[in-house]
């Protein structure tokens, strides 16, 4: 009696493993790659001074979107981004308008200490009082706002020029500095943190709150981790803002669609499942950069500022309806 | 022989008293605001007069209805972030078109208010999705548009009609301000239809578990429909009332008037979690945090701090009530 024949399903190779793995991320940088080409198309001098704005533009959404990113994964929602932003831009142009770049850095790492302990508040207060984060960061955003309105009623401040060249300028005239910027922060703090078991806390938690907690995850903890990491984003976010204008507004993070509202489309065309549990940080990025491309394309198409800001707020709704019918086709 | 455990009489009155409070949460709201009158008029004499407490109401109003769309929302299990721009968006609208005459201006405006209320409920009821994101888009496309049709404006910013400056502001006798007259009944449609009509207990069932109602046979999809429309035009009217009281339409009109209506109706013990609270206990937080502003103005207390306060406050109270309410 022959013994029966085990037939093993192939292992497929592990390149093609991973390219479907990764095929959301992947698809978005295909996209981004796309419009670039398109704005070649309606812009035909398009040149590296346009990179260089293009992304210097983008940075702050992209870092906006990774601190939205850290939060959503981990089952949250941080609708605080846009204010902490404002807040941080002002505070930062102001002190550092007479600084130079040492005194600027310095500046920054402070504002970056500080957001990360106003994010650990926001996520004590919602761990301790069991308000839904909904809740906790709308009434954070109005603080952050209503500080931010304080500490620079009207706009004003500035930043030294090397500041703003270390965040928006670039590297030997050809690679934009926001691309290093945005290389060095994936790869130092997020891709690192991924593999750790405060990484995999993140998105157990983010998955299944409850499942969490009963293998043991400190699950407040956890969402307390998210709102820090949420909170130095957002801080790089705001110095990227300050960077980039070299001036201060109080409404500047808050302005128009808003960046917490940006943020959130941002992460979803970035793959991140507003649910939690999914998704990461490189899709988001890119996805920053589509949103501003879009933005850039309809600028040098002549379309007005303000329409804008609604087809800004109606993508972000489009976005979230068709992510949301793809995964409900996927689940069925 | 099993001796039933009773809790001595020193730990008895305390938690009666909890209980009682849990059960009549009204109490606790009308000791704050009683506390929080008195503090007014020690900090500025003269508060407790017909006239000072008339026009903490006239101040109340376009609050109180914003936070009734509000409630409704939040009972849906939902939020609604866009109200306060369909307040600003339908004042701006009904004093454009003042030349109209009054009356349509005010139509035109209040089906402003229904139309966002209807893409909200078709985006949360048919297309599932999250009202946060759904509304905040809104919210968004609302802000821009708004600046669009301000450009358009040739003839500077438009004036309000004489007949709703006089509902915003106007009072009988000296005394009952006029729009109460539209919020007194309103309260009243509100507090006994939430209550005692079909659609008010559905909005109660969708808002505690939506799962169940489709099984029930309920269209959830209906309901929500209808509780942002509903939503939607409770805004437009809380706008109106605003700009009468102001006299001036303005772009950020409604803006600082969002967090309140949340906290109103949070404060007054609906569930941000949906299914519990009601109206009732949102107009005493629109009462409270409209005396709360007051003493605070009178303070001359500078606005980051208000901002602050205010946050602490509505933290409070919710914590307060997700606690005795067992939500998890």
């Amino acid at each position: 009696m022959s013994a029966p024949s085990l037939s093993l399903t192939t292992v497929p190779a592990a390149r093609g493993r991973w390219a479907r793995r990764n095929a959301w991320t992947l698809g978005v940088y295909a996209l981004m790659v796309t419009l670039l080409v398109v704005e070649k198309i309606v812009h035909p001098d398009l040149n590296g001074y346009d990179m260089q704005s293009l992304v210097g533009g983008a940075l702050p959404l992209a870092l906006a979107a990774m601190a939205q990113a850290a939060v959503v994964i981990s089952g949250g929602i941080d609708l605080s981004i846009g204010a902490m932003m404002s807040l941080v831009n002002v505070t930062s142009a102001l002190y550092m308008v007479h600084a130079d770049l040492p005194g600027a850095l310095l500046i920054a790492a402070l504002l970056v200490v500080a957001t990360a302990l106003a994010g650990a508040l926001t996520g004590a207060i919602i761990t301790i009082t069991r308000v839904p984060d909904i809740i906790v960061t709308l009434v954070t955003s109005f603080v952050w706002s209503g500080l931010a309105l304080q500490v620079m009623p009207t706009p004003g401040g500035g930043a030294p020029q090397a500041f703003a060249d270390l965040l928006t300028g670039d590297i030997g005239s050809v690679l934009p500095a926001g691309v290093i910027v945005l290389l060095l922060v994936s790869v130092l703090m997020w891709l690192p943190l991924r593999r750790t078991r405060l990484g995999l806390a993140l998105y157990a938690v983010g998955s299944n709150r409850t499942a969490a907690y009963l293998s043991g995850i400190g699950v407040g903890r956890a969402r307390g981790a998210a709102y820090i990491l949420g909170g130095v984003f957002a801080a790089l976010a705001g110095l990227a803002l300050t960077a980039s204008t070299l001036n201060g507004n109080a409404t500047s993070g808050t302005a128009g669609a808003g960046y917490t509202l940006n943020s959130v489309a941002a992460i979803v065309v970035g793959g991140v499942s507003l649910t939690g549990g999914r998704g990461g940080m490189l899709g988001p990025i890119a996805a920053a950069v589509v949103l501003t491309q879009i933005n850039t394309i309809l600028t040098f198409v002549g379309v007005d500022a303000n329409v804008g800001t609604v087809i800004q707020g109606a993508l972000v709704v489009v976005v979230v309806m068709v992510a949301g019918l793809v995964l409900m086709r996927r689940r069925v | 022989m099993s001796a039933t455990p009773r809790a001595t009489g020193g730990r008895g009155l305390p938690r009666r008293v909890q209980r009682t409070l849990a059960d009549y949460p009204a109490l606790v709201l009308i000791a704050i605001l009683i506390i929080l009158i008195a503090g007014t008029n020690i900090a500025s004499p003269g508060f407790v007069t017909p006239s000072q407490l008339s026009t903490t109401l006239l101040y109340a109003a376009p609050l109180g209805v914003l936070a009734a769309g509000q409630t409704l929302v939040l009972l849906t299990g939902g939020i609604d972030l866009s109200v306060a721009g369909t307040a600003t968006a339908a004042a701006y609208l009904m004093a454009g078109l003042g030349g109209l005459g009054a009356g349509t201006a005010v139509a035109l405006a209040l089906l402003l208010g229904l139309v966002v209320g209807v893409v909200n409920g078709v985006g949360v009821g048919i297309f599932g999705v999250q009202p946060l994101i759904m509304t905040l888009g809104m919210a968004g496309v609302i802000t821009g548009a708004l600046a669009l049709a301000a450009l358009g404006f040739t003839n500077g910013v438009p004036t309000v009609p004489e007949s709703v400056h006089q509902l915003g502001s106007g009072t009988v006798l000296g005394l009952v301000p006029v729009n109460l007259f539209i919020w007194a009944p309103l309260a009243l449609a509100l507090t006994i239809g939430l209550r005692r009509s079909g659609f008010g207990r559905m909005i109660y069932a969708v808002g505690d578990n939506p799962l169940a109602c489709r099984l029930a046979g309920v269209r959830v999809w209906q309901v929500l429909l209808a509780t942002y429309t509903l939503c939607g035009v409770l805004g437009a009217s809380a706008g109106i009332l605003l700009v009468g009281y102001t006299n001036a339409a303005d772009q950020n009109l409604a803006i600082p008037y969002l967090l309140p209506s949340v906290a109103a109706a949070v404060i007054g013990g609906t569930s941000i979690l949906g299914g519990s609270g009601g109206y009732a206990g949102t107009i005493l937080g629109a009462l409270i945090l409209t005396v709360l502003d007051s003493l605070l103005n009178i303070m001359s207390v500078p606005q980051a701090i208000k901002q602050m306060l205010y946050g602490a406050i509505v933290l409070a109270l919710a914590s307060i009530y997700v606690r005795t309410s067992g939500d998890e």
